[in-house]
C-alpha cells in the first residue's frame, strides 16, 4: 500500500510508533525512523529489512531541538528530496494537579508534544509542497478531547495537536497535502503498563468495547491516513478508543 | 548577475508573473500574487535551485526582492 512512499516517524522506539513503524514497513514505504534514544532502533531496523525487503534508516534525535532536527532533515534530505508521509508521534507526558503544575513542566512537554510537531512540520512540508503531495498524521490523544483528571499539562499539549492539525490542513490542502490526527484511547503500551491495576480497571469501566487497544490498531489507521485510501480526508480527527467515555 | 537573474526567474515562477515585475523594491503581498502560499513555493523552489535549506527566520524574513538577495548572501550564494 506504501510502496515507492517515503515517511519519516517520530518516537519509533516502542508503543504505537514502533508498530506504525512495522506497519509501514510491511506495507513497502522507505522509512526514516526516529527516536531520541541512540541505538535504540538499530536491530529492529535491521530485522524489518530482512523480513520486508525495504530500506529503513535509523535517525536519532530530539524532535524539540530545532537544530537537531535541521540536521537530521540535511541527511534525509541528502538521500531523498520526496517526502510522502510524516507521522509525529513522539510525546511525553508530565502529570500533576492543578496546583502543583509549574511554567517548566509546560515548557518540557509543549517543547516535545507541539514545537516538536511543529519543527517536523515546518521542514517536511518543503518537499511535500514542493511535490504537490503529502500526508502528515499527527499522534494526538483523546485526553486532548476530554481532558483527564492530573493531566492538565498533557492534556493541553494533545489539545494543541488537533488544533494545529486543523489550521495546518487548512493551509496546505492547496498542495495536495492532508493532515490529519489520531487520537487514540487507553492503549496498551509501555507507557500504560507502568500503571496500577485500580487505574487499569477504573478505565476499563469507560470502555463500551470492555478492553484496551492495541498498538497495532492505531498503526492500521495511520496506515490507513498515510495511504491513498484516505484521499478525501484531511483536517480530521480520528479517534481510536473502542468508544471510550472519561 | 547570473545568480541575481536565476532569483528572479524563481520569483516570476513562484508568483506565476513576468520577470520584468520582479525588482528590488517588490515586497510582500505588494502584489496579489505574492502571499503566504506563493512565498512557501518561491521558498521550496530556491532551495531547490541554490541546494540551500533556509532557516525559519529567513523565511519570514524575506520580504523583498532585495531582501531574498540580501538573505541568501548568507547561504553562500553571491550576487
Amino acid at each position: 500500500m506504501l510502496h515507492d512512499k517515503y515517511a519519516i516517524i517520530t518516537g519509533c522506539a516502542q508503543g504505537i510508533g514502533k508498530s506504525i513503524l512495522d506497519i509501514f514497513a510491511k506495507n513497502g514505504a522507505t522509512i526514516f525512523a526516529n527516536d531520541i534514544v541512540h541505538g535504540s532502533l538499530d536491530e529492529y531496523s535491521c530485522l524489518l529489512e530482512q523480513k520486508y525487503g525495504t530500506k529503513v534508516y535509523p535517525m536519532y534525535f530530539d524532535v524539540s531541538k530545532k537544530d537537531e532536527v535541521r540536521e537530521a532533515f540535511i541527511n534525509i534530505f541528502s538521500i531523498s528530496k520526496q517526502i510522502d508521509i510524516l507521522v509525529n508521534n513522539a510525546g511525553i507526558s508530565i502529570d500533576s494537579l492543578l496546583p502543583f503544575v509549574t511554567q517548566d513542566m509546560f515548557n518540557k512537554v509543549f517543547e516535545t508534544n507541539v514545537f516538536g510537531v511543529i519543527n517536523m512540520m515546518q521542514y517536511a512540508s518543503k518537499a511535500m509542497i514542493k511535490n504537490k503531495y503529502g500526508s502528515i498524521i499527527n499522534i494526538s490523544s483523546i485526553i486532548g478531547i476530554h481532558g483527564n483528571y492530573g493531566q492538565l499539562v498533557y492534556s493541553s499539549s494533545k489539545a494543541a495537536v488537533i488544533g494545529l492539525t486543523k489550521s495546518t490542513a487548512k493551509e496546505l490542502s492547496n498542495f495536495n497535502i492532508r493532515v490529519n490526527a489520531i487520537a487514540p484511547g487507553f492503549i496498551d503500551t509501555p507507557m500504560t503498563q507502568k500503571l496500577s491495576s485500580s487505574i487499569k480497571e477504573n478505565y476499563l469501566k469507560n470502555i463500551k468495547m470492555h478492553r484496551f487497544g492495541d498498538t497495532e490498531e492505531v498503526a492500521k489507521c495511520a496506515l490507513f491516513l498515510a495511504s491513498n485510501l484516505s484521499s478525501y480526508v484531511s483536517g480530521s480527527v480520528l479517534g481510536v478508543d473502542g468508544c471510550m467515555s472519561i | 548577475m547570473e545568480n541575481e537573474l536565476k532569483l528572479k526567474k524563481l520569483f516570476a515562477e513562484a508568483f506565476g508573473v513576468d520577470e520584468s515585475i520582479i525588482v528590488d523594491e517588490l515586497t510582500y503581498k505588494s502584489i496579489e500574487q505574492w502571499d503566504s502560499l506563493a512565498h512557501m513555493i518561491l521558498i521550496t523552489l530556491i532551495e531547490e535551485a541554490f541546494n540551500i535549506m533556509i532557516e525559519t527566520e529567513d523565511v519570514i524574513d524575506m520580504s523583498s526582492f532585495l531582501k531574498a538577495k540580501e538573505i541568501l548572501k548568507k547561504y553562500k550564494v553571491e550576487f
